[in-house]
């Protein structure tokens, strides 16, 4: 049932932005979407408000064009919807405390594999080449290949 | 008594996979040629075992038997019958014996194609996969069974959840679980390379027709998706870094670096302890995947009816086999000893390149999907990841793959010349740069978004080209490249979609259009260059739905472009409305309008959007998938692959 409400806020009226939230001013309203693309629509699965159908949603997009028509700069208006919704609302984590562990993953990853891959292509370009045949192998080789040549089985 | 026997044959199946997974393996140990060939045949008859459980479940939907508690939760009389055929993979348990009725068909098809394995090793690789069986057969039978009767069956169904009513649904599951299962073979074949105890070119000339066979699936899985959420959900949008597409894009990531560092095991047999890893991380990333999207830890916009104790099966599934391979691993690796030796600059380093960017980019990925978990398990933060982060941190590991794919193409193997790279890559690069900033030139004010794109995609197409006028030799005969061998085509091809793909991305977030507003009928409105009048808005009955249908002419200086029905729809059954967007595709541009409510004050809410080279995308990723098979087709595959132990050396070190 649960699962029901879910999909029936995710649907809700088939729209997300709605003409009467569109601002006049189109640099206020360009800049009000852009904030809205980055906030999580709390009530969907996993989409940002302005994707979103859910009422919540338009409630926060016009909590969002309010607080910019209200002079905010983008971070003052972003900082006040988290004040209220906790960082979950962020889809764009912060980069303070543990999360410097999701930052920083890739690039020491990174790091990690360039150093791994100048070790071992460093073995690579030095190391010897195949072990050479021995004069037994060499032996054989000569009768295979004399063999290959003349288009008959090497006699063994 | 159909759907009875379809439950028979589904334990019978679990049974001989039972016997498949031990008895060739002991065969194979002791060197008992009669318990190695035990593996074949029962391969075939999991496979078909499995097929005619799968067919009694299709039948089920079909009738619409209302018995089985399934097909109530999933079906409906009135559903058209495209829906109730696909109907069967929307959901958790029939899709699970969808994902395993391809598991054994990978299994039949590596005995039927695996003739010219050496006994021992195909032994093995047939015992791994069906252990794989064991495990999801056992999964499905005990948590998942989708042969439950109902105790006092319904006279209708609940629907399917109208979003997948959709021909997505009957094609974009089946491309996918190919592409997922398929990397089993990579991993049985890795795992019976390990307990062999040898990887050689031959390995790696067995390993990669599956893996290519795999990413092909997976290419064109991902790409319906996306191409079915552009159309589906009503904001044109394409990707979301939702964690289920993270889910099947992260193998896709893996299988790509596979496919690549499969060419350096077989032609320099260096790499060969890596591309083991390889292997096993893929499918150990396919399975990931199926626990993000059955076990419901993370919340997704794929809305399975998700189950906890699903989810610790399948976390005791991904347990055992990836801790049982990678400690085979750790105990076998010293044996694999590299034996190519290569310079700084050659194609073997540019290969290694490749790999640490696309298994880094994958490692991001999957940090990035699994940290709200982590950080709410171990912090206690509850936060959300989401596309701002993956654009942020994954975007520069495509972006850089991008600029070392052309010259790594054009690189030799062994040791390469800097100053010959630059002399072949010189136009390419000129062009790249000079349609940049053309590009920039006329767009003034607009991101730089755009004329990047445009420098990346003309740098590969560009290097592509260039790379097989290089191939003409110094006659610049023509003629060369008809001959050149397939995989070659296929490598120019694929890496072409890539280049047409990463374009079309750029260019669609950089240029697109969007309009939203009230609209009169026949009041006339232009977005862009394009004029269009709302002419009327009827209501009708669909088969299972009600819809809203808008007519809506499109000019371009007074020249008809196209009429547009865009439609909203309610299902009653399950009480849900959808958007059908009304998109007029083409080569340079989609018109996509949506139509939204009924204004108070009269009038309608619509949706316009000009998304430039939106198809682009797909078509891309499609051109990727043909390069795949074009290279798929390479003789060298069909003919007696690795038939001689010594075939590595008679490919020529270009």
């Amino acid at each position: 049932m649960r699962w029901l409400v879910l999909l029936l806020l995710l649907a809700g009226p088939v729209f997300a932005v709605q003409p009467d939230e569109v601002l006049d001013d189109p640099v206020l309203e360009e800049r009000a979407r852009d904030i809205s693309g980055g906030l999580r629509c709390l009530v969907c699965r996993n989409e940002s408000i302005d994707e979103s159908n859910a009422p919540l949603a338009r409630d926060l997009r016009l909590l969002v064009r309010e607080r910019l028509v209200a002079g905010d700069s983008d971070a003052e208006t972003v900082a006040f919807i988290t004040e209220r919704f906790g960082e979950y609302v962020l889809l764009k984590p912060q980069t303070g405390g543990s999360n410097w562990i999701l930052w920083g993953a890739g690039p020491a990853m990174l790091l990690v594999a360039l150093l791994l891959a100048a070790l071992y292509m460093r073995g690579r370009s030095t190391g010897a080449e195949a072990a050479p045949l021995t004069a037994e192998e060499e032996a054989r080789l000569r009768k295979v290949l004399a063999a290959g040549d003349s288009g008959k089985t090497p006699p063994t | 008594m159909i759907t009875e026997l379809g439950h028979f044959a589904l334990i019978l199946a679990f049974m001989v996979a039972i016997v498949q997974s031990v008895v060739p393996l002991i065969g194979a140990h002791k060197r008992w040629p009669g318990w190695m060939a035990v593996a074949e045949p029962a391969a075939n008859a999991q496979f078909l075992l499995i097929a005619f459980s799968f067919a009694a479940l299709t039948h089920a939907f079909v009738t619409s038997d209302f018995s089985l508690r399934l097909v109530v939760a999933n079906s409906h009389s009135l559903k058209p019958m495209l829906y109730k055929v696909s109907g069967v993979w929307g959901n958790h348990e029939g899709s699970l014996l969808l994902w395993v009725l391809i598991l054994t068909l990978f299994g039949a098809s590596a005995a039927w194609f695996g003739g010219n394995l050496p006994p021992t090793l195909r032994a093995r690789v047939l015992a791994v996969q069906s252990a794989i069986s064991v495990a999801f057969l056992a999964f499905l039978l005990f948590t998942s069974n989708p042969f439950l009767r109902m105790a006092v069956p319904p006279f209708d169904g609940q629907d399917l959840n109208p979003l997948l009513q959709d021909p997505g649904l009957a094609f974009h599951p089946p491309f996918l679980y190919l592409g997922y299962v398929g990397l089993s073979m990579a991993f049985s074949f890795a795992v019976a390379a390990l307990i062999e105890g040898r990887v050689d070119a031959a390995w790696g000339r067995w390993v990669r027709p599956w893996t290519l066979a795999a990413w092909i699936f997976l290419t064109i899985g991902i790409a319906l998706g996306s191409w079915w959420a552009y159309y589906e959900l009503g904001w044109g949008g394409f990707w979301f870094w939702d964690p289920v597409e993270n889910a099947s894009f992260m193998p896709w990531l893996l299988a790509a670096a596979l496919l690549h560092s499969a060419i350096v095991v077989e032609k320099r047999e260096s790499l060969k302890s890596w591309t083991i890893l390889l292997a096993i991380l893929a499918f150990g990333f396919s399975l990931i995947g199926t626990f993000i999207v059955r076990s419901g830890v993370i919340t997704s916009v794929h809305a399975f009816a998700n189950d906890p104790e699903r989810g610790v099966f399948i976390l005791l599934i991904l347990a055992i086999f990836m801790g049982g391979a990678l400690t085979l691993y750790a105990a076998r690796a010293g044996i694999m000893e590299a034996r190519g030796v290569f310079g700084m600059v050659s194609r073997e380093s540019a290969l290694v390149a490749n790999n640490i960017l696309l298994a880094v980019s994958c490692f991001v990925v999957f940090v990035g999907t699994i940290w709200p978990l982590v950080a709410e398990l171990a912090f206690d933060r509850k936060l959300s990841v989401g596309p701002p982060f993956f654009n942020l941190a994954f975007t520069p590991f495509m972006i850089a793959l991008a600029i070392i794919m052309p010259i790594g193409s054009v690189l030799s193997w062994k040791r390469a010349r800097l100053g010959r790279v630059i002399h072949a890559l010189r136009f390419p690069a000129l062009l790249a740069l000079a349609l940049a900033g053309l590009v920039w030139a006329m767009q003034t004010g607009r991101s730089l978004m755009g004329p990047f794109g445009v420098a990346l995609g003309v740098w590969v197409l560009a290097g592509v080209a260039a790379d097989l006028w290089a191939r003409t030799g110094r006659s610049r005969d023509l003629s060369r490249l008809a001959r050149l061998p397939r995989a070659d085509w296929g490598k120019a091809v694929a890496h072409s979609g890539l280049g047409i793909t990463v374009f079309g991305i750029a260019a669609l977030l950089a240029w697109e259009e969007e309009d939203i507003r009230v609209v009169q009928t026949d009041a006339p409105f232009t977005v862009g260059a394009y004029e269009l009048t709302l002419r009327d808005v009827t209501q009708f009955e669909g088969p299972n739905y009600l819809s809203t249908m808008a007519e809506i002419d499109i000019t371009r200086d007074g020249r008809a472009v196209t009429t547009l029905y865009p439609e909203k729809r309610l299902y009653p059954v399950a009480r849900m409305p959808t958007t059908e967007a009304a998109i007029d595709n083409g080569i340079l541009r989609d018109l996509y309008v949506v139509i939204g409510d009924e204004q108070v004050g009269g009038g309608w809410a619509v949706r316009t959007y000009i998304k430039p080279f939106a198809n682009w995308i797909w078509a891309g990723a499609i051109i990727m998938a043909l390069g795949g098979f074009l290279s798929l087709s390479d003789r060298r595959y069909r003919i007696a692959a690795g038939a001689r132990r010594s075939a590595g050396a008679e490919v020529p070190a270009e």
